[in-house]
């Protein structure tokens, strides 16, 4: 039977109530959001908080998604669910979609939160993965005031971010650039299991059809989930092709750092990675060129 | 602490440890055992219970945070004597054979066709896939939502 240790529990009304209870319950105080990835911790031990502080109730104040020409703005306690099922995120953002679709199960998604996921920085975990491929910053609110950092600054290492004591994670917020799409790619052992390697792929082309810019975010072949800058600068000023997306392919599996494990071997993930970075890449095209997603 | 919630439609008052879990709260506390209790991980999905109309998987909720919401399990099924469609559905094709998965499958079955009355097939398969059942294989459970969702009144119907 796995059960958490003995805790203390307080549910927050506001953010600054939530804040306010972590400058006041100290270093050993940790938000609960959907609980899907701290408590299971908190059974096996390898998570140990004296005190939870419960922020569902915030999700009237953070569960949102907000979208505008420039910038798509998510709020932390916004649930999988709704991420999956927002027509309009969809149309602007098809990745979030094409990763809801394969992260965990139902009633999973019907609890875990986009902020929870970012947090919790696993290194296969998907939303990192799909933030870090539209290049997202994140706003993190302390009892100082609001900072703003990218998702390369976020994560500090595996299940380690930049989020301070008394800090909390409200909101992502996503670039909208013009004639780009993007898509994601996920191979797991089971359904709803973890990526044994995943790949999300953002692209933009300029008026005349050549690449503008182009992004790769890999989930499971690293420490965190990374962007690739290599790839960005190789398929700049490209024309779109499957040479291009080729190339793409070949520096992405050049360029993680997989480990073997009992999901696959390091070679495996690695011919995923760039396998995965030339189908996504080549998935995000054909959305531009259907001209549907901006 | 004090937590207070709806368990199947009755207000629900007790003193119990901030670590409780919902599902030991349900089957310990309250004697509602048929919420079936399984891999500790939110993998198997035998304990799901919908959590203000959605299903959840309690071995991963504390009963503190279902503290002032709305609870269902599969006792709250059966009405008057009266059982479910989604119950009548796995006794006609045969949804079950040792019934450990069941509570959690006619959960999320009710909460599928509440939302959804005509699912697809590919409907009701992405909505059990949280839920690992060894015995019957899906096809059984696949087509016992089917009949249910072709018998909205039931047996009447």
């Amino acid at each position: 039977m796995q059960v958490p240790a003995p805790i203390e529990y307080e549910r927050a009304v506001s953010v600054e109530h939530a804040i306010g209870l972590l400058e006041r319950l100290g270093e050993e105080a940790r938000l609960i959001a959907g609980g899907h990835s701290l408590l299971p911790m908190m059974k096996l031990r390898l998570a140990n908080p004296e005190y939870l502080v419960d922020i569902n109730d915030l999700h009237a104040e953070l569960g949102y998604i907000r979208i505008t020409a420039t910038q798509v703005r998510i709020g932390a306690m916004t649930r999988h669910r709704e991420l999956l099922e927002s027509d309009e995120l969809a149309a602007v953002c098809p990745i979030f979609r094409d990763a809801e679709r394969v992260i965990a199960d139902p009633p999973v998604r019907n609890r875990g939160t986009l902020g929870g996921a970012l947090c919790q920085a696993d290194p296969s975990e998907d939303l990192s993965s799909v933030c870090t491929t539209l290049d997202a910053s994140c706003v993190i609110r302390g009892p100082e005031g609001e900072r703003t950092v990218s998702m390369d600054d976020f994560h500090l290492g595996p299940y380690e971010t930049v989020v301070g004591h008394a800090e909390m994670l409200t909101e992502v917020r996503i670039p909208v650039r013009p004639r780009g799409s993007s898509a994601y790619a996920k191979v797991d052992r089971r359904a709803g299991d973890w990526a044994v390697a995943a790949a999300g792929a953002a692209l933009w082309v300029d008026e005349r059809g050549t690449i503008a810019d182009a992004r790769v975010g890999l989930a499971a072949v690293g420490p965190n989930t990374t962007g690739i800058p290599e790839v960005s600068a190789a398929l700049r000023g490209r024309p779109p092709s499957d040479e291009a997306w080729s190339l793409a392919g070949a520096i992405a599996a050049q360029a993680c750092r997989p480990v073997t494990d009992s999901r696959g071997t390091a070679d495996y993930k690695r011919h995923l990675a760039g396998e995965l970075t030339r189908r996504t890449l080549r998935a995000a095209w054909e959305r531009v060129r259907e001209g549907g997603a901006a | 602490m004090e937590i207070s919630l709806t368990v199947n439609g009755e207000p629900v008052t007790r003193d119990v440890e901030a670590r409780l879990l919902l599902v030991h709260l349900l089957r310990d506390e309250l004697g509602l055992t048929g919420t079936h209790w399984g891999c500790d991980t939110s993998n198997c999905g035998t304990c799901v219970v919908l959590y203000d109309d959605e299903p959840v998987k309690s071995c991963t909720v504390l009963a503190a945070m279902a503290s002032g919401h709305d609870v269902r399990t599969v006792e709250s099924l059966e009405w008057e004597g009266e059982l479910d469609p989604v119950q009548q559905g796995f006794m006609e094709c045969h949804g079950l054979q040792c019934g450990f998965c069941t509570s959690g499958m006619l959960m999320t079955a009710r909460a599928l066709l509440d939302r959804d009355p005509d699912p697809s097939e590919a409907t009701i398969r992405e909505a059990i896939s949280g839920q690992i059942c060894r015995c019957t294989g899906y096809a059984s459970i696949v087509r016992s939502v089917q009949w249910a969702a072709a018998h909205p009144e039931g047996k009447r119907s």
